[in-house]
């Protein structure tokens, strides 16, 4: 296998701080499928390694979040 | 160093920022600036400036060290801390308090569900317009009773009471009233509420206010103080966006088309249309409380900022070309909304509405069209929201 293409396409890794979220819910909003809000409205994380599309889209979330609830762990 | 002698509010153009606020941006995003009260503060006009103050818990939104950023004419001008309830005047940890207890309530998911009825609730409004055509003064026809009909089912306003719930509403926001008798209509207001509170302890109903006293965990007086809250934070608000989102969009008939035409393109539009019109054009205020650097300049502990949500969203080092309206701009990000911890708590419920209003009204009205020059469609400077007062309009049957 390529391991060079393998790296390159390796998924971010998501953590999310509910002691942190104020459940805005921009990251349902903007990332919906790695994203949700329980019923009190606090992050609910249900992808930990998005990949591809969904990776651009959480680190959308991650930018919109007014919190900083969720981040992108290196 | 020169200091701002209070915050610039004069408009050239409508839809555009006080000139003077973008040439501030551009030399001192971080700028000093006097505050009515004498006081020395701050007036930051960069969106990164703005974002990391709106961010830092080091800034406070307590109340009673905040100053107004424009003279207040309510008369008095002693500043008390925020009472039981009304959450947007205080810090963590008692903000926080209010707001999980309120968080559940507005989710993206909850307030999706609310579409439909949002939908029902505009087409009511579009029917009784169209009745009453072809002319129409949209701010008390369409922008207002909107957002005024959706809270009063939120809070559990009985139907027997909304007419005069709407009234009163539409008074406490109408500029062209008195000072003295939108006071009263806020005193009539928060009276209706807090009676409303002591009336879901017999009847709770499946409503906000109902879930909220289920809690437990709220006297009446500060479920009475949060229903004045997200009255006041929900409906002028969305009644400015709804209001002057047309009129501009009038002005620009061929992004008008995008919002009309594409439904995929309607999310977005909101988003754009929210940073390019910042509502929020006096305020929000921060008090620092302990030394903080901000974009090179040294804010002291007890110094107010007042941060310029108009300026940083029309700042190019974030939005190429920011005075351009462009619907189809990712403009996510904008601080329309605010940052940090105050965050807009009906924000969801502010999208479901612009989302499902605006698009409605020029899909049923195709070749709507303002029915005065534009300086008959009268803005307010001083409006504590911007926003038109009215905004006459008409179509062919």
């Amino acid at each position: 296998m390529d391991t060079v293409t393998r790296k390159g396409n390796r998924p971010m890794k998501l953590q999310a701080d509910r002691d942190l979220c104020i459940g805005a819910g921009m990251c349902a909003l903007t990332a919906p499928g790695v994203f949700d809000q329980d019923d009190d409205g606090l992050v609910v994380q249900l992808v930990a390694e998005p990949a591809d599309a969904q990776a651009q889209l959480a680190r959308d979330a991650v930018n919109a979040c007014p919190s900083g609830a969720i981040s992108i762990m290196e | 160093m020169t200091v701002l002698d209070g915050l610039p509010r004069t408009r050239t153009c409508p839809f555009d920022p006080p000139a003077e606020l973008a040439s501030l941006r551009e030399s001192t995003p971080v700028t000093r600036m006097k505050f009515p009260d004498g006081h020395e503060g701050w007036l930051i006009t960069g969106y990164a400036e703005a974002r990391a103050v709106l961010a830092d818990p080091r800034f406070s939104s307590r109340a009673e060290l905040s100053r107004p950023p424009v003279p207040m004419n309510m008369g008095g001008n002693a500043i008390e801390p925020a009472r039981p309830g009304m959450f947007t005047g205080m810090d963590d940890p008692g903000h926080a308090r209010y707001r999980k207890l309120l968080t559940g309530a507005f989710t993206v998911r909850r307030m999706q569900q609310l579409k439909a009825r949002v939908a029902e609730i505009t087409d009511l409004y579009l029917d009784e317009i169209e009745r009453g055509g072809p002319a129409a003064d949209l701010v008390p026809a369409f922008a207002s009773p909107i957002p005024s009909m959706v809270i009063c089912e939120m809070l559990g306003v009985p139907m027997s009471e909304r007419e005069n719930f709407q009234s009163r509403s539409a008074e406490l926001f109408d500029l062209a009233l008195s000072l003295q008798d939108r006071m009263a209509a806020l005193t009539e207001l928060a009276a209706f509420l807090a009676k409303l509170t002591k009336e879901k302890h017999a009847d709770a109903g499946d409503d906000l206010l109902g879930d909220l006293l289920a809690t437990g965990e709220l006297t009446d007086e500060e479920l009475g103080n949060i229903a004045v809250v997200l009255l006041v934070a929900g409906h002028e608000t969305t009644r400015n966006m709804l209001a002057l989102g047309a009129y501009t969009l009038l002005r620009n008939p061929d992004q008008l088309a995008v919002l009309r035409d594409d439904r995929e393109a309607a999310g977005n539009a909101i988003e754009e249309l929210m940073r390019y019109l910042s509502v929020i054009h006096i305020g929000p205020v921060r008090t620092a409380l302990a030394d903080v650097e901000v974009g090179g300049r040294l804010i002291r502990e007890g110094e107010s900022v007042n941060i310029s949500v108009p300026a940083a969203n029309r700042d190019p080092l974030r939005f190429p070309d920011p005075d351009i309206l462009d619907l189809r701009r990712k403009a996510t990000g904008h601080l329309g909304f605010g940052h940090g911890v105050h965050q807009c708590l009906g924000q969801q419920l502010a999208r479901v509405e612009m989302r499902t209003a605006l698009p409605a009204l020029f899909r049923r009205f195709p070749d709507l069209r303002l029915a005065v020059p534009d300086d008959e469609v009268i803005t307010n400077d001083d409006a504590p929201i911007y926003g038109v007062g009215r905004l006459p309009v008409t179509w062919t049957r």
